[in-house]
């Protein structure tokens, strides 16, 4: 009803609402589904949330791998219990993204036909029980200090989305370390596993942050409006800080020879990033992205006798009550 | 994509004494449905003791470029709030 109303504005009018909107934005007045917004802010809000929700969904796949080989019942209802959360995680944020104004299933299919990304850490593959172990100490970890800051972001359902989620993702980190914790303290083939599956994932979960702040396009604009809070190099910067001393704490060595404190500014400071790595497999070519993808699309194409099912068997019973009626 | 569930609000209730709270919304084939996959998408850890789902499509909310029109028109009522009123000194039970 209201977008109805936005649709035929004048230029003159538009201008006079985005001011208003900038200046509800600086006073830290959250933005609600109706309320009028620019169609730019819309639109990259539905980018960003999507784009998470699917991360959720497609996160899904490579910890799935491990549920039948959990090394113990208590492991493998941990895990149940993790990966569960990450489909609830998935349709929290779905649900925000579609109080914009775009069908679920609509963004379903922008995924299905890679109009849509997803995080591209989930296009490495989980080898052994300790990657496990290692996604959720750090990809995890990194997805936490991705997502506090968002829990205040100045989409009001986004925000509430990122308050659940972070919440749960803090039981996700902790499960993931324990795992690491057991395998790093345990026989030296433990240890060496927990090793290796550190230096598979620490680079690539360096990567989530995404491009450094120099290369990052949307930066400048996103945190004016206040759907990103801190820059890809201060969030990640953020997550080295307190990953390699709890590496340390682990007994387990980073993989940088060139990682080193800095006494002066008290960071840690790493080696450079292979950013055509993450270039390569963000349009398509890492080891993973085929196979995460057609799982989605299988399970997509398989399970549409079952909505259909069901949506028949709620119109037949919808019919029954009214005829009774 | 033909045939998508349709879209369902959930209230939760915390606990008896509370009303129950807005906490998001999911899609269901039908209201049985929408009841169980709340359950399993919004009470994972003790959030609730009750649920309600209602159809998103038969909620009546108030139009945002109304709200001015709405709201604004008690903010100058300060008399219609306790602390507008000055209490003597030494006067108790007030």
């Amino acid at each position: 009803m209201y977008t109805s109303i936005s649709d035929g504005i004048v230029e003159g009018q538009s201008d006079e609402r985005e001011t208003a909107f900038n200046e509800r934005l600086d006073r830290s007045v959250k933005v609600e589904p109706n309320d009028w917004m620019p169609e730019a802010y819309r639109k990259t809000l539905l980018r960003q949330i999507s784009q998470h929700a699917h991360s959720e969904i497609v996160g899904m796949l490579p910890e799935g791998n491990w549920i039948t080989r959990a090394p113990s019942l208590l492991r493998k209802l941990i895990l149940l219990a993790k990966v569960q959360d990450e489909a609830g995680h998935g349709l929290y944020l779905y649900s925000a993204a579609e109080t914009l104004g775009t069908a679920r299933d609509e963004m379903v299919e922008a995924l299905l036909t890679k109009k849509a990304k997803y995080s591209s850490i989930f296009n490495y593959p989980t080898l052994t029980w300790a990657d496990v172990g290692a996604i959720g100490w750090l990809v995890d970890g990194a997805a936490i200090i991705n997502q506090i800051p968002l829990t205040r972001c100045s989409y009001g359902p986004y925000a509430r989305a990122m308050v659940r989620i972070c919440k749960e993702e803090s039981f996700h980190q902790r499960q993931g370390f324990d795992i690491m914790w057991k395998l790093a303290h345990g026989t030296p083939e433990q240890h060496a596993m927990a090793q290796d599956a550190l230096e598979r994932w620490w680079w690539p979960s360096v990567m989530m942050f995404g491009p450094p702040d120099s290369a990052s396009p949307h930066n400048e604009q996103s945190m004016r409006w206040k759907i990103k809070l801190f820059t890809n190099d201060e969030l990640r910067q953020k997550f080295i800080d307190q990953t390699v001393q709890q590496a340390e704490q682990l007994g387990l060595k980073v993989p940088d020879p060139q990682l080193r404190w800095n006494e002066a500014t008290q960071h840690y400071e790493i080696g450079p990033i292979d950013w055509d790595e993450f270039y390569r497999v963000i349009k398509g070519d890492g080891p993973c992205n085929r196979e995460r993808l057609q799982a989605r699309i299988d399970a997509w194409d398989e399970g549409a006798w079952v909505r259909d099912a069901a949506v028949a068997y709620a119109e037949k019973h919808a019919t029954k009550e009214s005829s009774a009626a | 994509m033909k045939n998508e569930w349709p879209l369902w609000e959930i209230f939760v209730r915390s606990e008896n004494g509370l009303a129950h709270k807005h906490v998001g919304s999911l899609h269901a084939a039908d209201a049985e449905m929408a009841v169980q996959n709340a359950r399993d998408l919004y009470t994972r850890r003790n959030e609730g003791v009750s649920i309600w789902v209602v159809r998103s499509s038969d909620i009546v909310a108030t139009d945002p470029s109304q709200r001015e029109a709405l709201f604004e028109p008690s903010e100058d009522k300060a008399y219609r709030h306790a602390t507008f009123y000055q209490v003597p000194d030494g006067v108790k039970h007030l």
